[in-house]
């Protein structure tokens, strides 16, 4: 019965109308009626996810769930939405996260709750947007209108250095898309239309394809954030309310992996394998140096992101390796191991640092100051068993433990990488070791040892509200890593043709094409 | 009967992990005499369960079983399922380790009693064994590594156990890093294994390796290595930080920073063990890498005998058996790289038996200290303690390798094995081990004297308090001791002469390496055996090590004390380890944590942030301050510009310039 409703219309705008009545219930004066409302619109909005689910065809790489309304008739643009594979699952992904940080919200806000909770209402729907867009310019609308939620969120509810931190993180990702914009305006003189499906397969000339993919890959790659474009990422994270990191983290830093596999990878093709040798030294670096980096930070929240950094590496590596491995091998086997394995970093990153920046909030929330700094505690679990257990396990999901989520990803890309070189393999595993590093020596520091002050000492265990958002995230944790099959299913013909399109012609004829089609 | 097998498979596997979920979910409502209750009789239906698959397997030679019970990820071609396999090695292992941890699980109760910590511990212990066993009964890599990686967590939990002591954190921080080091050779062997062999199947991979033997992979422009070397020396790494072989054995003395019985079950017994295993079971790529082979003999043979020494001057107790299990450790390794698997198994049973004993009558001793580890605070216990002394005095005795004790058939073997190997680094192994013959009675028997014999060295109010603990603690000794003594006999005629020997089928040897089969054709039975030590070397020297350390500990004090201040130096090089911590501190802890500052002070806040971020922030301020004294206001400055301007481009366009 479901499968008659526009499903993601109502996943998109459900948000902002949810969004627009949070607000009517004005500032603090209703502020429970605003978490009922914020809860129960992200609520119903994940469980819509569930007869999206059942009712996806994985056997076609159509787009489905499919809208199309003719919008501004001048241009050609239309409102065009609908998912594949790797969309389903960021959609799914995006409404899981809503759910975690409006809970979250009602805990950890205590003022102008309704502003709160409605900036990520509507930041929500327009991620959902952007995931489900099949329409260039309305891809690019949400883009940007996702950036003022974000901006406020950090400007409003942020800590001590929250105008440098919001400035920052506004030009950076701003100046990057500005040019995604002149790509797509180019493309759309060349065919006509707005449409992604029509800029594939344009067989464009070398030089031509260079410098869409240089614009591309400027948006893209600072929202990810590649090196050397990431310094915004500390700095947002660590002034952000909790929320804001969490969702920055889970979600925004995927936008990037996905424009490289819905934008740069299949309208670009010639140019990504000409610069894949590139992007591959940015994607070590950004395991190795950024690794190295993460160990010696004193702040929590800023060295969960740069291994946010770190992880997101992992997933821009896998991407353009793919081009090697099947000049190299002439099968797409290897290379479609590393896609699956990039998507699923992604669900994997955002579960996990999801849950460290939800849980660096929830400590700062206990210390009188907020403090963020790792110095300032010690021993926490003394104090609060529970939470510190399930640290570990999100920690230990950070570290990239089989049996976690965050050992899918990492070792399918790992295996992929091999098949390129040997060297690529060894400086991506050194993440294995670095990882470890930082992550274990934060946690050691942060909960173990004696309680270390009076104000750790005075620390309750995890209310029911956090208990509730952290067994979401244990699950989802699990899941994934005992048992990713059907995640992979649900990919499987997408990636299978999105590696097809992604090669330039002549590549592609070397491959046997029926493998997954 | 497969099908039942597979199901008693899975059964073994899973009932440890409803234990540890029991413990650890519900533990606090179910108070600590149902945990224990109920985890203790899960694991004991699980040994009883694994003992019915050894019957089957071993004694009555079923046939292997490989059973997938779930696709874990189908990716394209590439299927990773979740499987096991249970053949004669994957079946005797489960046993040993059931049995072991069945005991360890006993000896707890008593141990661990009034711990606020003792349902955590038990949840623990019963998620270790679940991972041991994923780990030996996995039919193929990744499976294989989910255990790997198992009780490496499990085990940095329980170092860290007690989390309010800072050693604890520290012991238990490097245990897990120094393993993850070896894990990157893991998981890229792994990588290569897929690449070469399209599979992570054992079954798959073995019926490909001599297919592949020319395969090469190429590192540099200039430099190809052979694929099935290549994938050897990964593993092995892998194998080298999980079985402590020197240089990555530094995080297993300072595991000792755990509650005893974890020392017993994980650092002695089961865990440490698991790369021996891992390289026995996957023996038929080993075969056809002999530079790996010798690698290991050589690295096996230096664990063998120079970790031995260092155990010689430690006065903790459980240190003294640390270094004793590197050691012994680096004979089973030696074992390995002369093609003698099932000798490497064999000492790796008995070991488990008399290290777990060994240990777990340590802790009986640390109890009735009043958790005191220091032996020169001990002497003269043998007195309040005879259950506790008679049964460290049987493992020490098999840990000397003293006939008919069962350490003796599995070092002998192992020390013959490598004398008649044709291997490059036999011969050094062979006189590593030889000499390590003479280095380990030497430093558990002045363990053995300065904790039980000799004048006792406490203070009164701890010797008043002195005595054996309750049933639950000397029970588990007796039928550890009991194994101790007969494991050699039982076993020694399974692994030289019957056929098919205790592995059988599930290791593979070339015929060239084959020393076990020479071996076997010399073997004169198990009585004989023993009695023909007095011929060999190994027995005198054995004997001459343990007159050393009662000369030297027990009969003449002083002449112990006159050696520290005569070879000082040499004393010194021991009591540094030969260096290995400091320069792991101070090059690579320190040096990673620089360069870490070196990239985040200098290039990430400085050049890009400072230069280029803030940079180009400050320059368009700089360039809108400067530009904004052009707009002075005034017409006639605009008006000059203008004329100026147009000057200019009069000249531009009519000369063309």
């Amino acid at each position: 019965m479901f499968e008659q409703l526009p499903l993601l219309t109502i996943s998109i705008w459900l948000p902002f109308l949810g969004g627009i009545l949070v607000l009517c219930t004005g500032g603090d004066r209703h502020a429970n009626a605003a978490r009922v409302i914020a809860v129960t619109v992200t609520a119903v909005n994940l469980l819509l996810c569930i007869p999206m689910l059942m009712a996806f065809d994985t056997g076609s790489y159509d787009m489905q769930f499919a809208e199309d309304y003719l919008w501004i008739t001048a241009y050609q643009i239309h409102y065009a939405i609908g998912v594949d594979g790797i969309s389903l699952l960021m959609v799914v992904l995006t409404n899981f996260t809503g759910l975690l940080v409006v809970v979250a919200g009602c805990h950890f806000i205590k003022k102008r709750i309704a502003q709160y909770m409605a900036a990520f209402l509507i930041l929500q729907g327009m991620i959902v947007g952007v995931f489900c867009a099949m329409d260039a310019i309305l891809f690019y609308v949400f883009w940007e209108g996702m950036l003022i939620p974000m901006y406020l969120s950090i400007g409003m509810w942020g800590s001590s250095n929250r105008s440098y931190a919001s400035i920052k993180f506004f030009l950076f990702t701003f100046l990057g898309s500005i040019l995604m914009l002149v790509a797509l305006l180019y493309l759309y003189n060349l065919t006509g239309s707005f449409m992604i499906q029509n800029f594939y397969g344009l067989q464009l000339g070398l030089s031509t394809q260079i410098w869409l993919f240089i614009a591309f890959v400027l948006a893209f790659a600072v929202k990810v954030p590649m090196w050397p474009l990431h310094t915004w990422l500390p700095d947002a994270h660590t002034e952000a309310p909790a929320g804001g990191s969490v969702v920055l983290a889970a979600l925004m830093l995927k936008l990037g992996v996905y424009g490289f596999l819905r934008f740069s990878m299949p309208i670009t093709p010639l140019a990504c394998e000409k610069l894949a040798w590139l992007m591959i030294v940015l994607s070590l670096i950004a395991v190795v140096y950024i690794g190295l980096i993460a160990i010696v930070q004193t702040d929590m929240k800023k060295l969960i992101a740069y291994s946010s950094i770190a992880h997101m590496g992992f997933a821009t590596l896998a991407c353009f390796i793919v081009y090697q491995i099947v000049i190299d091998s002439h099968s797409l086997q290897y290379a479609y191991l590393g896609l699956e394995g990039a998507v699923i970093q992604m669900i994997a990153h955002a579960f996990g640092s999801g849950a460290m920046f939800l849980g660096v909030g929830m400590l700062a929330d206990r210390m009188y100051n907020h403090s963020r700094l790792i110095k300032d505690y010690g021993g926490v679990a003394n104090t609060m068993p529970v939470f510190a257990a399930f640290f570990m396990l999100f920690a230990m999901s950070n570290v990239g433990l089989p049996g976690t989520a965050g050992f899918v990803g990492e070792f399918m890309i790992i295996m992929s990488a091999l098949q390129t070189h040997f060297f690529v393999a060894l400086f991506a595993a050194m993440t294995l070791i670095l990882s470890a590093s930082y992550t274990l020596w934060m946690y050691k520091r942060v909960f173990f040892g004696p309680v270390t002050n009076e104000n750790v000492a005075g620390f309750k265990d995890m209310t029911y509200l956090e208990t509730f958002n952290y067994v979401l995230l244990a699950a989802g944790v699990f899941y994934v890593g005992l048992y990713p099959d059907p995640l992979i299913k649900i990919l499987r013909v997408t990636l299978g043709h999105l590696l097809l399109q992604s090669l330039p012609p002549d590549l592609a004829m070397t491959v046997p094409t029926t493998t997954y089609l | 009967m497969e099908n039942v097998l597979s199901q008693v498979a899975l059964m073994i596997v899973l009932l440890p992990l409803a234990g540890a979920l029991i413990a650890g979910l519900l533990g606090k409502r179910l108070g600590t005499v149902l945990a224990h209750r109920i985890v203790v009789g899960l694991i004991g239906i699980a040994f009883f369960l694994s003992c019915y698959q050894f019957q089957q397997i071993v004694l009555s030679g079923q046939p292997a079983v490989d059973h997938v019970y779930y696709t874990w990820a189908n990716a394209g071609v590439m299927n990773f399922h979740v499987g096991f396999l249970v053949d004669r090695l994957s079946a005797s292992m489960c046993m040993v380790v059931l049995f072991v941890s069945f005991m360890v699980h006993i000896y707890t109760i008593g141990y661990m009693a009034g711990d606020p910590g003792y349902q955590r511990f038990f949840s623990y212990v019963a998620l270790f064994t679940f991972s041991m066993l994923v780990l030996v009964l996995a039919d193929n890599l990744l499976l294989l590594f989910f255990g790997w990686e198992g009780v490496g967590v499990v085990s940095y939990l329980l170092i860290g156990f007690w989390f309010q002591r800072e050693a604890a954190n520290f012991g238990s921080l490097k245990a897990f890093l120094v393993n993850r080091l070896g894990d990157i050779g893991f998981i890229l062997g792994i990588a290569v294994v897929l690449l070469v062999f399209g599979s992570l199947n054992y079954h798959d991979i073995f019926r490909q390796v001599p297919a592949n033997l020319d395969r090469v992979i190429a590192l540099t422009p200039h430099f190809s290595a052979s694929a099935i070397t290549m994938i050897a020396m990964l593993l092995f790494i892998g194998a080298m930080a999980k079985s402590a072989q020197v240089p990555l054995h530094v995080w297993l003395p300072e595991s000792m920073e755990g509650p005893t019985p974890i020392s017993a079950l994980i650092h002695a017994a089961t865990m440490v063990t698991a790369g021996i295993y891992m390289v026995a079971r996957m023996s038929p790529i080993f075969e056809y890498a002999p530079a790996i082979l010798s690698f290991i003999l050589i690295m096996g043979g230096t664990t063998a005998f120079f970790t031995g020494l260092l155990a010689v001057v430690q006065t903790d107790i459980k240190r003294v058996i640390a270094y004793s299990t590197l050691s012994q450790l680096g004979y089973m390794a030696v074992a390995l790289g002369a093609s003698a698997y099932d000798a490497a198994i064999f000492h790796l049973i008995t070991h488990a038996f008399f290290k777990a004993l060994l240990f777990l009558a340590a802790g009986s001793v640390i109890i009735a200290m009043h958790h005191e580890q220091d032996m020169r605070k001990m002497g003269g216990l043998a007195r309040y303690l005879p259950i506790t002394y008679m049964t460290f005095m049987i493992g020490t005795l098999a840990l000397c390798a003293i006939p008919p004790f069962a350490g003796f058939y599995s070092k002998d073997t192992i020390i013959e094995a490598v004398h008649l190997s044709q291997m490059t680094g036999a011969g050094y192994a062979y006189w590593c081990v030889l000499l390590g013959a003479f280095v380990t009675p030497l430093y558990s028997f002045r363990a053995l004297f300065m904790t039980f014999h000799t004048k006792p060295r406490m203070d009164e109010a701890t010797k008043s308090h002195i005595h054996e603990a309750s049933w639950v603690v000397w029970v588990p000794l007796v039928l550890l001791a009991i194994p101790s003594v007969c494991a050699g006999q039982m076993l020694i005629y399974r692994i030289l002469y019957a056929h098919p020997t205790l592995l059988g089928d599930s290791i593979f040897i070339l015929p060239a390496h084959d020393v076990m089969t020479q071996l076997g054709e010399e073997f004169p039975g198990a009585v004989m055996m023993a009695l023909e030590a007095g011929m060999s070397p190994t027995l005198w020297l054995a004997i001459a090590g343990i007159a050393t350390a009662w000369l030297c500990t027990a009969y003449r004090p002083q002449l112990s004390t006159w050696f520290t201040h005569r070879f000082s130096l040499l004393y010194n090089i021991l009591l540094r380890k030969f260096g290995f911590d400091d320069f792991n501190q101070i090059v690579l802890v320190r040096g990673t944590q620089d360069t870490g500052y070196l990239f985040y002070d200098v290039s990430d806040v400085k050049l890009i942030d400072g230069v280029c971020v803030n940079g180009s922030g400050l320059f368009v301020r700089w360039v809108a301050k400067t530009i904004r004294y052009v707009q002075t206001g005034y017409i006639y400055h605009y008006a000059l510009a203008m004329v100026l301007g147009m000057t200019a481009f009069l000249v531009y366009f009519m000369w063309g310039l």
